[in-house]
């Protein structure tokens, strides 16, 4: 698949956000271009949750612009081009009456639009997400029977299913065990790889994460690092960012901001 | 056994009970899941007022309390949505605020009559004909709206953040919702009364969430242990001359015990971990 990795398709130039009066965010600056596999990491606080809601318009940044695809964010109406798998995504009702199938077909509503059923072809779609992350023969159970693990494919397929350019991923192997972490991640190469969907995944593993993306950002408060995984891991960010030295603890900040 | 159809007042009763029973689980279950179920109980107080006004002014009490119910939804979920009032503050306030502005208008009208005692607890002998045709218009117009947003309802009580990152409008949905759960507490009034009219949108859905089935199974068990209680429950109220909207809820209730008394054999867990 080719991709013209050249091309901008979010640009964030110099945000800042704060929450009241403290600044979580100071102006950040950066591109994702297509094909990117971009990690953004950061120490507890470091505000990396805050820049990815920044950047899914879910909370407005005080100070700067993003623009996503070549529109400003405060105009941008094409929201199915852009998958998400919100870190919150495991910690639902297990209760919560729907099955596999009725979840991942959510995926789908920002693209057919209000006032639209879902048609065959959308059917279709949903089906072929369902087969990308290997759930399909648990599409009639209920999502609250699944594993944590099993819950993160199908939240994968749910972003699949509006079939995105790019997929925001935060936090996605919190409480997943190693193995089924492995074939999270080999799922995420093959999407970005075969199928050229930019991926960005917020997450505290940074030796996980130096190995698998293409891209790194280090968050603290300001943009500390921008750039590929090994300068990262061999320059001496890691001891100069005071905080950062977090980042090679997993699992200890799992309550960031 | 159907000698009680041949009283005109138990056939209108059954009527506006089947409506109420249709429509309120409908609106109930995205209450439930959203975990905003408080709502019902606080609109159902606001109508109270409205009735109160209602009977004052000599306008159809049903009117003012659907009028009260709907423009206090808007500003309760204004106030939750901008963060003016802090958690359910907002719930607690209109609650206690409308039972207060009722309390004063039923004593300027020189205390309770057998008419507002209706209105408290249902009485199905004071639904008229015309009562009839309001209901039916609204709840038609209530199950329209809710079938041409259905899938974003569903997408939203699942994850608001996440709907509204794929473009729907969440803030303008909520406010949607609310304005139906309004509506739909005004016309149930006369089948269950006011204080009893939270158990209608909240009870057959949790009783249909033990049985774990799919949204769509969920809805439809939700709306046969609402239409059966209903029924039932009118019908035993008028042979053992009882309260109809006690007797209602209290079927309601026993499909609820049953239910999670069936979940609890099937799972075989200890029933604290159930709820």
């Amino acid at each position: 698949m080719h991709v013209d990795h050249t091309k901008n398709i979010i640009e964030v130039n110099s945000v800042s956000f704060a929450y009241a009066s403290v600044s979580v965010l100071s102006d950040i600056t950066f591109a994702i271009h297509a094909g990117d596999y971009l990690g953004i990491i950061g120490p507890n606080g470091s505000g990396k949750t805050s820049l990815l809601k920044v950047m899914l318009g879910l909370v407005r940044a005080q100070k700067g612009s993003v623009t996503l695809f070549g529109k400003p964010i405060e105009k941008y109406k094409e929201w199915h081009r852009i998958g998400y798998v919100p870190q919150k995504a495991t910690s639902f009702d297990p209760l919560f009456p729907a099955t596999v199938r009725e979840i991942v077909a959510m995926g789908r509503y920002g693209k057919r639009g209000l006032f639209h059923w879902l048609t065959a072809r959308d059917n279709e779609v949903i089906d072929r997400a369902l087969q990308e992350v290997e759930m399909t023969a648990f599409a009639d159970r209920l999502i609250g029977d699944l594993s944590g693990g099993q819950q993160q494919r199908v939240f994968i397929a749910r972003a699949l299913a509006g079939e995105p350019d790019i997929i925001f991923l935060d936090e996605p192997t919190v409480g997943v065990d190693m193995r089924t972490q492995e074939e999270f991640y080999a799922l995420l190469r093959r999407l970005n790889q075969e199928k050229g969907i930019t991926l960005v995944l917020v997450s505290h593993d940074i030796h996980v994460i130096s190995r698998e993306v293409t891209e790194l950002a280090c968050i603290n408060e300001r943009l500390v690092y921008y750039g590929e995984p090994r300068a990262f891991i061999e320059g001496d960010y890691l001891n100069a960012l005071y905080g950062c030295v977090n980042c090679a603890h997993p699992h200890k900040d799992q309550n960031h901001v | 056994m159907f000698d009680l159809l041949q009283y005109s007042f138990i056939v209108r009763g059954l009527e506006a009970g089947v409506i109420v029973a249709l429509i309120a689980p409908l609106i109930g279950i995205f209450l439930v899941l959203r975990r905003y179920a408080l709502i019902a109980d606080t609109l159902a107080h606001v109508s109270l007022a409205g009735v109160a006004i209602g009977l004052m002014l000599n306008i159809h009490p049903l009117v003012t309390a659907l009028g009260a119910s709907a423009v206090s939804a808007v500003v309760i979920e204004y106030l939750r949505v901008t963060k003016k009032l802090y958690g359910e503050t907002a719930l607690s306030l209109f609650l206690s605020g409308s039972l207060a502005v009722a309390v004063v208008l039923i004593g300027l009208a020189h205390g309770f009559n057998t008419d507002l005692f209706s209105y408290l607890f249902g009485s199905i002998v004071t639904v008229k004909q015309h009562d009839i045709y309001l209901m039916v218009g609204i709840a038609l117009s209530a199950g329209a709206v809710l079938a041409i947003f259905f899938k974003e309802f569903f997408a939203i009580s699942f994850d608001e953040e996440a709907a509204h990152v794929s473009g729907i409008p969440v803030r303008f949905l909520n406010t949607i919702l609310v304005l139906l759960a309004a509506v739909v507490i005004a016309i149930a009034i006369p089948i269950v009364g006011i204080l009893l009219i939270s158990a209608l949108l909240i009870i057959p859905v949790i009783t249909a969430l033990q049985f774990k089935k799919s949204f769509l199974i969920t809805i439809l068990l939700a709306e046969l242990f609402s239409v059966v209680s209903v029924i039932a429950g009118i019908i035993v109220s008028f042979y053992l001359n009882l309260s109809s909207g006690g007797v209602i809820v209290l079927l309601l209730l026993a499909f609820f015990i049953i239910a999670l008394a069936l979940r609890k054999k099937k799972e075989n867990v200890p029933y604290a971990s159930l709820f």
